[in-house]
């Protein structure tokens, strides 16, 4: 919890005190986000603890802004939490003025300056965007807590992300393997394939990281137009999609180890 | 930077089907400086249990040696050969013996122990740097890249891996872990310890 | 030491300090040693005594050991949990097994459990806290079951029933709503199984497995993974490489000998009368 502390000195009175506030904390947890050709898969787990508690098994930190951009927060979860209500009221406001959704490459400079405004008071969080872009392509963009970002088609963050980012580059970016001869390495995976590896990312950080687990939140969303990937064969695939004839969005969820 | 990070290294094991891996970056630094891309930290303990050494160089060169004569001293006294079981106890021991003032050491063992029936058996463990002994039954992982090393380790690694497929799970597993480290890498190599033969290999992989 | 050291001294080598304080002193911090969060557990029952543990080992948030053994032998009747440093643990509890098998052969009869509790506070106490090992102990002799936690300092506690480490406070809640006096064999393992699943899913620094120990005056059962709450599911993809995936360098085989015949060349024997 924020904490207050009090540094040991007692000053004679009329002498200036010294009192110290820290306003952060650490909540625990890992986010992951994969790009494909059209298509985007962003996912974290919902533990939130704080030193060796647990405070719930199921706060989200993986947050649908629109029917194409999907905004993942991890770090101090109160701040996250704010900053996703923020960036939903910039997003309203643009509805409101332009009657269109705001596209994702926008919404990514929009989190820019929205942390960088803070750049002496940040947010204490990461933040990965994960959706479609115009030209119809999925995509993902990191960001770190003041503002710096890049596009990317694949990145961890958080907790475990030291363990899960040297797996997604062998697995996604096929990094280290040794291609057949005219048989080069796909530039991008299938939707089923990269959510298996998403899934497999979560149990192992689950085995290995002792503030992952509890439960898995996945969103996937679609280019404007494209067929299922395969995502119907997977059990309780939920459509969360607002508009029509856009890109739409589901969620996944799957359970994790608890202890 | 804490002192295990001052040369830097990391080493991993694996247990496959009748055979077991252990690989290691050539790393030395000076902190973020490189000095050295042929620097071994595995060596030899007998025909059949490689030991790695990551941490703190100097110490690495001191507990080689130190492992040396005592495997040498009970070899003498037994007439026999160690046994892997009988080696991670003596590191352990080693170790705590320094409780208090310790080596800057986390060993990683990998070997093949003669079974009552006189076949073998995969051995792996690895112990923290004041002797806590660990004996894992899939991988055991130390050094600067320990986290990167056991996430990959823990998503690649299967059960009753041939000696083939083990080289590559563990390469794979080494050489991406040691990307995302600064304080590992320039190059990587790799012992299978099968009954027969011991194969070692040096990667090919990223030099930055 | 004069002779070259064939045997080494007993003790702690204290030889490192120099160097490692300098080292300390240039602004690099000491690494810490391998601190298990854990959950453990000891009660009372109508004939005996049971103990419990978790079997996760940490290091820090990692966790380095998915299934170790915390339930560690002093004597067939008396068993120690510990948490706490690991290697502490291990090496206080083999020092006093040994011990207290010395002392049984020297005094012959069984040693009491109080003879071991007394044994490990007075080592503890003597490393003044720098010998972290947090102990439950218990066991059953000539005077009956008894149960003792050992702080890493030294103090002790003799109650009905114990817990310790990180996950103590919420196996003592189950302990502290479920306990009676007199339980019998099958609900006191329950209740212990109870307050060690509440530390392996409340508290990070715990968990995977039960493991539990009954002890009653003429049998010790050991009960590794009594309880398996927390197996890893079937993985969604493969991921056994193609052979010739990695690139290398350089490949050095060293064949080794599996087994040898010595045959004899000539036919003549060696005189050997």
């Amino acid at each position: 919890m924020p904490d207050m502390v009090t540094l040991p000195y007692s000053a004679p009175s009329g002498k200036p005190q010294q009192r110290q506030f820290n306003p952060y904390s650490e909540n625990g947890g890992t986010i992951l986000a994969i790009s494909g050709a059209d298509f985007s898969v962003i996912a974290g787990d919902t533990r939130q603890s704080e030193g060796y508690s647990i405070q719930t098994r199921y706060a989200p930190k993986v947050f649908r802004l629109t029917d194409n951009a999907v905004l993942a927060v991890n770090g101090f979860a109160a701040d996250g939490n704010m900053f996703v209500k923020q960036v939903r009221q910039r997003l309203e406001w643009y509805r409101h003025a332009h009657a269109k959704d705001m596209p994702l490459r926008a919404i990514a400079r929009l989190i820019q300056t929205m942390l960088y405004a803070r750049r002496f008071f940040p947010y204490y969080v990461y933040n990965i965007l994960g959706g479609i872009e115009e030209d119809g392509s999925g995509a993902v963009y990191s960001f770190d807590p003041v503002g710096s970002y890049e596009r990317e088609s694949c990145r961890a963050a958080g907790a475990a992300q030291s363990l899960v980012q040297p797996f997604l580059d062998n697995q996604i970016y096929f990094k280290n393997q040794v291609a057949l001869p005219g048989r080069p390495h796909p530039q991008h995976l299938p939707l089923t394939t990269v959510i298996e590896l998403v899934i497999d990312s979560f149990t192992s950080a689950t085995e290995r990281h002792i503030e992952v687990g509890d439960g898995l939140e996945m969103f996937i969303v679609l280019a404007k137009g494209s067929p299922l990937h395969g995502l119907e064969n997977f059990d309780g695939v939920q459509e969360m999609t607002v508009t029509n004839d856009g890109e739409r969005i589901f969620v996944l969820r799957r359970n994790l180890k608890r202890d | 930077m804490s002192i295990m990070e001052y040369n830097g290294g990391s080493v991993i094991a694996m247990v496959g089907k009748d055979c077991v891996a252990i690989a290691s970056d050539l790393r030395l630094g000076n902190q973020a400086l490189g000095i050295s891309s042929n620097f071994q930290k595995i060596f030899p303990v007998t025909d059949r249990i490689y030991l790695g050494l990551p941490g703190l160089a100097t110490d690495v060169t001191t507990l080689r040696e130190t492992f040396r004569y005592r495997v040498n001293m009970y070899t003498i006294k037994e007439e026999r050969e160690i046994e892997p079981e009988t080696f991670a106890h003596l590191v352990s021991s080693t170790l705590y013996e320094r409780r208090f003032g310790p080596y800057f050491i986390e060993p990683v063992m990998a070997g093949l122990s003669r079974s009552a029936t006189g076949g073998f058996k995969p051995f792996i463990a690895a112990t923290d740097l004041i002797g806590c002994l660990n004996f894992a039954k899939d991988f055991v992982v130390a050094g600067t890249a320990s986290s990167k090393l056991y996430g990959v380790a823990e998503g690649l690694w299967e059960p009753d891996l041939d000696p083939e497929q083990l080289f590559e799970t563990i390469s794979q597993t080494m050489l991406n872990a040691v990307d995302r480290d600064a304080y590992s890498g320039w190059g990587v190599v790799v012992h299978v310890i099968e009954k027969d033969k011991v194969t070692t290999r040096t990667l090919k992989g990223r030099m930055d | 030491m004069a002779a070259a050291a064939v045997y080494s001294n007993p003790g702690f080598d204290f030889s490192n300090l120099t160097r490692n304080n300098f080292l300390a002193e240039k602004g690099i911090p000491l690494p810490k040693a391998t601190s298990t969060g854990t959950t453990i557990v000891g009660c009372i029952f109508e004939d005996g005594i049971i103990l419990g543990a978790d079997t996760r080992a940490t290091e820090g948030p990692i966790v380095a050991d998915k299934n170790c053994e915390k339930i560690h032998y002093i004597t067939e009747s008396i068993r120690c949990c510990g948490a706490g440093t690991a290697a502490d643990t291990e090496f206080v509890t083999n020092l006093i097994s040994s011990n207290m098998e010395l002392h049984g052969l020297t005094h012959g009869r069984k040693p009491r459990v109080v003879t071991a509790m007394t044994m490990l506070k007075q080592y503890l106490f003597r490393y003044q806290g720098h010998v972290g090992a947090a102990l439950v102990l218990g066991g059953v002799d000539s005077t009956g079951p008894n149960l003792f936690t050992i702080a890493p300092h030294g103090s002790t506690d003799k109650l009905p029933y114990v817990t310790m480490g990180s996950g103590s406070l919420a196996a003592m809640a189950v302990f502290e709503s479920y306990w009676r006096p007199n339980m019998s064999r099958a609900d006191a393992l329950q209740l212990v199984k109870d307050a060690i699943s509440a530390g392996i899913f409340n508290d990070l620094g715990s968990g995977s497995n039960v493991d539990a120990c009954i002890i009653t005056a003429n049998h010790t059962e050991m009960l590794r993974n009594v309880e398996m709450p927390n197996e890893r599911v079937q993985k969604e993809r493969s991921y056994v490489f193609r052979k010739g995936t990695t690139a290398w360098k350089k490949e050095d085989i060293k064949k080794l000998v599996l087994s040898e015949e010595v045959t004899p060349i000539s036919g003549e024997a060696m005189d050997t009368d």
